[in-house]
């Protein structure tokens, strides 16, 4: 086996296109389990059953199938029920609704980690729901989960290349699409790896910042 | 007074008069009873203070009061309006009436001291942020921490919190300030300074202060009536002199002996 640089040269255009859809599913895909996992967290906590049992068995069984199914599910059945999504939106979307399943986990260990004192107080000061929400348990239990909820972006980047098998053409698509024309995996592949790698690193750096700055 | 007696007023005034009333109410916490059919009121203005062993109901009226708890039987009324049975939204505007200041302290952690003082009366009494800077700040120099407006509650000493936390009470402008332990998880150099904080607004404004201390000297100092508790019933009642020089009940001799 060997190592060819020019390979690598030539697999750089299609790399950095790569990178960009990678980036943009991680960071949309992220930006839809943060808030979709903190509206299902939400309901878990509203007091009638008839909210919580429908939240509670679809996410429990969001979670508990694989995200390759829903992928496929979502881009193939939905179109049969007349609803069309592109390659992109439908990925994006599949991963954002299964980590949001993760995510209210997080969010719902996070709220309960704020303590009784605090509805307590705003009891007392006779705030109103919303503004308790907004104002004390919130801002708490969401600086609580920071940490977590980072953790999850890595493995939703770890899991960007499963959209390649709906055509999305992310950085393991193009490796493949480049290897397919000229004949080299071990270079276009290689690339990418050092890129997941870089791109966790980094991510993981900027949490601890978050981190940081964020629990004192 | 005798011990069978379950109606032990505070006062023996006409009704209208009372500000704060519980009517045979009882709470249980599963088979534990710790009120029971309790009867009881305070008149407006009256600084009274909760004695008795842990466990024997003081602080159980305090949060009923507060709404933190709700009885199993009974009534509950303040200054003439039903705080149990009642409808949520009559509960907030007799809470409007009630503030209450906490063992804990219980202050925001993700806002300044500022901010903790003047989150309730802007988005409750709809004060403008102005107004309620103003209001905090007169109140912060109430309790001597006019200096610590930026500061987060995290960088303050327990009684420096303590103190925020009843600044943060009394913005609300309560007619009743509820006061549980409130030097119970201080260190002992720093009660002086929160006791003396409330004897100050004690003396000075005309607020309805109830008490629960173990602090007997405070409660000689400030309170004009005393009321001991042992098993969710008031067994002795009378003015702090009374009740700690002499005592009439067994149970009040030996609970002070213990304390004193």
């Amino acid at each position: 086996m060997t190592w060819d640089w020019s390979a690598v040269g030539e697999f750089m255009p299609l790399f950095w296109d790569g990178l960009i859809v990678t980036l943009q599913a991680l960071a949309l895909g992220s930006l839809i389990s943060f808030s979709l996992g903190l509206v299902w967290a939400l309901l878990m906590r509203t007091p009638t059953r008839w909210v919580q049992w429908p939240v509670g068995i679809v996410t429990e069984f969001v979670r508990d199938t694989p995200l390759l199914v829903q992928l496929f599910f979502l881009f193939y059945v939905l179109p049969e029920w007349g609803l069309t999504l592109s390659a992109m939106a439908t990925g994006v979307l599949a991963i954002g609704l299964h980590y949001s399943t993760y995510t209210m986990q997080v969010y719902r260990a996070g709220i309960d980690a704020v303590p009784p004192g605090q509805w307590e107080a705003a009891t007392a000061l006779n705030l109103s729901r919303t503004r308790t929400w907004r104002a004390v348990i919130l801002p708490q239990a969401i600086r609580r989960v920071v940490p977590a909820l980072g953790n999850y972006v890595i493995s939703m980047l770890k899991d960007t290349p499963m959209l390649m098998t709906i055509t999305v053409l992310e950085l393991l698509g193009r490796a493949r699409l480049f290897s397919q024309e000229h004949f080299q995996f071990t270079e276009p592949v290689t690339v990418i790896g050092v890129a997941f790698i870089v791109i966790s690193y980094l991510a993981s750096l900027l949490l601890r910042t978050l981190e940081r700055r964020l629990v004192r | 007074m005798s011990v069978e007696t379950t109606k032990t007023p505070v006062d023996s005034a006409p009704e209208n008069t009372e500000l704060i009333r519980l009517d045979q109410v009882t709470k249980r916490f599963g088979d534990n009873t710790v009120l029971d059919h309790l009867d009881f009121c305070v008149k407006p203005g009256r600084h009274v203070t909760l004695i008795g062993p842990s466990g024997s109901g003081k602080t159980t009226i305090l949060r009923l009061l507060m709404t933190l708890t709700k009885p199993d039987e009974g009534t509950i009324t303040v200054d003439g309006q039903r705080l149990f049975p009642a409808t949520e939204k009559q509960v907030r505007e007799v809470r409007k009436k009630i503030g209450m200041v906490f063992q804990q302290f219980n202050l925001f952690p993700n806002m300044s001291v500022l901010r903790n003082i003047t989150e309730a009366p802007v988005s409750v009494l709809g004060l403008s942020k102005d107004e309620a800077e103003e209001r905090a700040r007169e109140l912060l120099d109430l309790v001597g921490l006019a200096d610590k407006c930026d500061a987060k509650p995290s960088r303050l000493s327990g009684g420096q919190q303590q103190r925020v936390a009843i600044a943060r009470a009394l913005a609300m402008r309560p007619q009743v300030l509820l006061l549980d332990e409130v030097t119970s998880a201080l260190d002992p150099e720093l009660v002086a300074g929160v006791l003396d904080v409330l004897r100050d607004i004690a003396r000075t404004t005309d607020i309805t202060m109830l008490c629960v201390t173990h602090e007997m000297n405070f409660a000689r100092d400030i309170s004009d009536q005393v009321l001991m508790f042992d098993s969710g019933r008031v067994i002795e009642s009378g003015p702090p002199e009374k009740i700690f020089s002499s005592p009439e009940q067994e149970r009040t001799r030996e609970f002070l002996s213990a304390v004193l």
